[in-house]
């Protein structure tokens, strides 16, 4: 407890002032940090000076109005915007104070930083697979060792009671929030370091939305979770800091309970009010 | 109101008249064969017919288990050769090559597709016919050449089919396999091309349709010796090449055993499509 309030105490003035901020990510036992992090998709500039920390094993939600740069951020985390032709990144993203663009392999790297995508996307192959398609990757062969994998991975995910009679099944089988939590199993499955989930629930029903922030509140004893949400009450609901995002800066950064009940900028008190955006 | 409706009335029956004609057209062609074809079969006996080994139309013998056998022969051949080539050849157009490079091969493909099939006959003749001859002396036009000559045709019917498919694959599959650590030959293999798997098995449907039905470059480079082949340097005469070499002066039980020939090619093609459509449903699930 005491360590993780002084955490917050160390942290909270990155999303003020940049210049603090930078000094900030090297004190706190981040997980994984942002510093000055520019990007542009050819001319449009996306992400202007961002300055980040994500502290090992708390959940962190990013909010903001569509298009600010919030799912552009999290695809800097894990380089999934590598993909994309005519994007260049400035600044630096640190995974364990390592610069990821630099020098961590990137299949490396996103083997320890997971994703969880806005739509289910499983493959179309049985259940099984699924989940055995990344420890297969990273060269887990021994049948034994998987069915133990599939197993721990599905049951992390609180779906292996619901999946375990049928994983030779097709997942495009499954219901919309099945196939998400079995992508959540899937991506556990690497023992990722670092979760990161990009409105992993916009796209399910309120039972299977509580599920997954049941699940994500119980991630968090283990893995540190970044997650991209419109919905504020889940912000309030499972996340431990939340940053605000405007049109590709950091407004504000902190303590999920400042950040919705003091806010310090007059716009995040506008947004998480629901008065714009 | 009353205009739109009109429109609408005679696209439908427009498009109802189009529909109508490619269903009568298929209905006659059955028709046609089987009302000419099997009365053949029946007077020659369906055994002897399918089964028989010597077909000498001049002593009233007609056997045409060498053509069935050959056409197998001739189109497994094909596929052997043309089908990994084609796939390979898709998955590198669909996910390996750069834009330029694309721009540049997927021309020449189509290229392939608008060369007629006599303009292949002349060259398996003039180019691999002489090269098989001048490494297997004494031997030349062969079931080998007709393998792979049409492994060659069919190659763009498979790179095109193929690599729409795999084009069509959502982005999602190749994001969630690189998300998960695996690097792009892992993402393309192990989830993309498995994911195509249906679209793929349709090229390999289509082309096993076009070589097994392909007559005049199997007949220039093939040998057309009614007799199952013993080797791939023998020669083979498969189904089509049987009756487009005789129908012109058959008469009488000749020519209708020359369209019962037709008949047994038309199940067989059907038999095929069937099988591997079923195949195709099956894994698609
Ligand atoms: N591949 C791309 N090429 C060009 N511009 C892009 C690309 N991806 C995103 N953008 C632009 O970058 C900005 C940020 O996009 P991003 O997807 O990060 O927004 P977001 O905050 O996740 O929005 P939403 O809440 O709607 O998901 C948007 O203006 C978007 O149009
Ligand atoms: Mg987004």
């Amino acid at each position: 407890m005491a360590e993780m309030a002084s955490v917050a105490e160390r942290v909270t003035e990155e999303g003020k002032a940049p210049a603090m901020a930078a000094s900030t990510v090297d004190l706190a036992p981040a997980k994984m940090a942002v510093a000055h992090l520019g990007l542009r998709y050819g001319d449009f500039s996306a992400l202007r000076d961002v300055n980040l920390v994500f502290p090992e094993r708390q959940v962190t939600a990013l909010i903001g109005p569509s298009g600010c740069g919030k799912s552009t951020l999290l695809r800097c985390l894990n380089r999934m915007n590598d993909l994309v032709a005519g994007c260049r990144v400035t600044g630096s993203v640190l995974l364990d104070g390592q610069d990821a663009y630099r020098f961590v392999d990137v299949n490396d790297l996103r083997r320890r930083v997971g994703m969880v995508f806005q739509q289910p996307n499983p493959f179309p192959m049985s259940i099984y697979d699924n989940v055995a398609f990344g420890p297969r990757t990273h060269g887990v062969k021994r049948r034994a060792d998987l069915d133990e994998i599939v197993e721990r991975s599905l049951r992390d995910a609180a779906i292996w009671d619901e999946l375990k009679d049928r994983l030779r099944k097709n997942a495009l089988g499954l219901s919309g929030g099945q196939q998400q939590r079995l992508c959540i199993a899937r991506a556990l499955a690497v023992r990722p370091e670092v979760l990161l989930m990009d409105e992993s629930t916009s796209a399910l029903d309120p039972i299977s939305t509580a599920k997954i922030e049941e699940l994500v509140r119980q991630l968090r004893e283990r893995y540190t979770v970044v997650m991209v949400t419109h919905n504020m009450l889940q912000a309030l609901r499972v996340s431990d800091r939340t940053a605000f995002f405007l049109m590709g800066e950091v407004v504000e950064a902190g303590p999920t309970d400042d950040v919705f009940t003091h806010p310090r900028d007059g716009r995040t008190a506008d947004y998480v009010a629901g008065r714009f955006g | 109101m009353n205009s739109s409706a009109l429109r609408e009335g005679t696209a439908r029956v427009l498009f109802s008249a189009a529909a109508a004609v490619s269903v009568v057209a298929v209905v006659l062609i059955c028709l046609f064969l089987f009302v000419n074809g099997v009365p053949a079969m029946a007077e020659i006996g369906v055994p002897e017919f399918l089964l028989g080994a010597i077909w000498r139309p001049a002593n009233g013998l007609y056997g045409i288990f060498p053509m069935i056998v050959g056409s197998i022969y001739v189109t497994v051949g094909a596929v052997i050769v043309g089908v990994p080539a084609g796939l390979l050849c898709a998955i590198f157009l669909s996910r390996f090559a750069g834009a330029r490079m694309a721009m540049l091969l997927a021309p020449g493909v189509e290229l392939l597709a608008g060369i007629p099939s006599v303009v292949y006959g002349f060259f398996g003749l003039i180019i691999m016919v002489p090269i098989i001859r001048g490494l297997a002396p004494g031997h030349g036009p062969s079931l080998l050449v007709a393998a792979l000559l049409l492994g060659i045709m069919i190659l763009p019917t498979v790179i095109t089919v193929a690599r729409n498919a795999l084009d069509a694959v959502p982005r999602r599959y190749y994001e969630g396999a690189l998300a998960l650590g695996a690097d792009h030959e892992r993402a393309v293999f192990c989830v993309v091309v498995p994911a195509a798997a249906s679209g793929l098995l349709a090229a390999v449907v289509l082309a096993v349709g076009r070589a097994i039905g392909e007559t005049m470059a199997v007949i220039m480079v093939a040998g057309n010796q009614p007799v199952i082949p013993g080797s791939l340097l023998d020669g083979v005469r498969t189904l089509t090449a049987n009756i487009a070499l005789e129908m012109g002066y058959a008469a009488g039980l000749h020519r209708e055993a020359l369209v019962a020939t037709g008949v047994v090619l038309f199940v067989l093609i059907l038999l095929i499509t069937l099988f591997l459509n079923a195949a195709r449903k099956r894994g698609g699930r």
